[in-house]
């Protein structure tokens, strides 16, 4: 496929996909966001995660490291914001609380690993999943095996720079988006 | 690093897997703990796909109960049936390429040693006898020639055995195994003395047979790395699979070997390692 026509869509997209990167994704600037592999405007984005959590089946949030331990001071504070936006949305909440390989002796009714992210996905038939304070390079690797090997829509809400390899991704998401994008998802339930 | 960044977050205590909360509340992290105390305190490996009556898995759980400041340690593995239990421990570890493991942890070292320094931080390789004294022996030598402040730790059952049963350079002169039918055609190499000669402060030999003598054989090893050079502990672990012998039946397979004198418990300390380990168990004694 031609790199100009690549769109970073629910999988399965088969063994291997190719990073979303190589593909000519381009990560998005300051108030810009990701959607499927486009660059777009980061309140347009917010909705739209908004919408895809909402329309879930079985939408999980799962939490990683840098927001699952109290590791440094802010910590606490985003992670309170974190679970309110998860039981705003009523969506579940699966942990990540380090990037051990753990295999074959994860549980993955209780926990995800980075390495075998797509156990837990077919586990608990998860179809849409938010990533949320996992390290960048262990995001990527799980993203990209999430697309390759299930249908689950994956949202990334990153500190940094964002993710090309999640469907949807905010950048720069600290306490005050993640607390914009609960009033949005509020709002939108209250509305529907 | 200190056991206060362990903390989990205000409200996510109730969906953290039941190990996790056990690790903040019952880990040996920042505690005086030694084997004598297992079952007391939460460990650091207590689920590993190895086999019944794996000798190396019952050494890695003394191992781990050992290690003098687990949360300041840094695990460097290679390939091997060890690397299959790594990713259940719960300590900073780094799997390597199959023999790099000692040019890793060298490196490794050295970085922590310019972030860090005023901090001691244990680098510790745990590789089996494959990696230690056939493919990795180039990179384990070279670390002692280097002076490196890492201790070595090898898992020696003798054979590579999660590839089927093939002779290593451990194996006792004439083993017949899977893949070694007419027998191993040379004597096991003997390590310690090559460690001893290559410049290594401290060079032991230990089973799981002796939890205790293991458990301060660790101690003294990474206490001798961390201030005065290289350091190499060699642990029997037999392997019933590919030895055929009883699960049940390690414990007694090693007491045998030591009685017949095939596998030697020995202990070399340079006179700077001796100096030190009289100063720091003295110090242990009076507390």
């Amino acid at each position: 496929m031609s790199a100009k026509l690549y769109r970073v869509q629910a999988g399965p997209e088969g063994y291997l996909p190719p990073a979303a990167a190589s593909m000519g994704v381009m990560l998005p600037e300051e108030g810009e966001s990701l959607v499927e592999g486009r660059i777009v405007p980061e309140e347009e984005a917010m909705q739209k995660i908004a919408e895809k959590i909402l329309a879930a089946q079985n939408p999980v949030f799962f939490p990683g490291p840098l927001i699952l331990w109290a590791w440094k001071e802010g910590v606490a504070e985003k992670a309170k914001a974190v679970k309110e936006l998860a039981e705003s949305a009523g969506a579940k909440i699966i942990p990540m609380p380090d990037y051990r390989p753990k295999y074959p002796m994860i549980n993955p009714a209780e926990e995800i690993n980075p390495n075998h992210p797509n156990l837990t996905i077919w586990h608990n038939k998860i179809d849409v999943c938010v990533f949320v304070g996992v390290h960048c390079h262990y995001a990527n690797v799980a993203l990209k095996i999430i697309r390759g090997g299930t249908d689950c829509y994956t949202i990334a809400l990153c500190g940094e720079a964002g993710h090309e390899d999640a469907m949807i991704t905010l950048r720069d998401a600290g306490l005050v988006k993640i607390r914009e994008l609960t009033e949005i998802v509020s709002q939108m339930k209250g509305g529907a | 690093m200190s056991k206060s960044i362990f903390k989990i977050s205000p409200g996510f205590a109730d969906i953290m897997p039941a190990e996790y909360r056990e690790l903040v509340e019952q880990g040996p992290y920042e505690k005086s703990v030694g084997f004598s105390d297992l079952g007391t305190f939460k460990e650091l490996l207590e689920e590993h796909p190895l086999c019944a009556g794996c000798g190396l898995a019952l050494s890695l759980r003394l191992i781990l109960a050992s290690l003098p400041n687990p949360v300041d340690t840094i695990i460097v593995g290679s390939t091997g049936c060890n690397s299959l239990a790594f990713p259940q421990v719960a300590v900073h570890n780094i799997h390597s390429l199959f023999g790099n493991q000692n040019a890793v942890a060298s490196g490794l070292k050295r970085a922590l040693k310019l972030r860090y320094p005023e901090k001691a931080k244990d680098v510790v390789v745990i590789a089996g006898d494959g990696a230690t004294a056939d493919i990795g022996l180039d990179m384990v030598m070279q670390s002692w020639f280097r002076r490196e402040n890492i201790t070595t730790i090898m898992l020696d059952n003798e054979a590579y055995a999660n590839t089927g049963g093939q002779e290593s350079g451990m194996s006792p002169e004439g083993t017949v195994l899977n893949m070694a039918p007419t027998g191993k055609k040379f004597p096991k190499i003997s390590l310690p003395e090559i460690a001893r000669e290559s410049g290594c402060d401290y060079a032991a030999a230990v089973s799981p047979a002796r939890p205790g003598r293991l458990e301060k054989m660790v101690r003294r090893s990474i206490l001798v790395a961390r201030e005065i050079g290289p350091t190499y502990l060699q642990v029997f672990c037999p392997c019933p699979t590919n030895y055929k012998f009883k699960p049940e039946e390690t414990i007694e397979r090693i007491k045998k070997r030591e009685k017949d004198g095939t596998y030697q418990i020995r202990e070399y300390i340079s006179p700077a390692a001796r100096e030190l380990l009289t100063r720091l168990e003295e110090k242990t004694s009076d507390e």
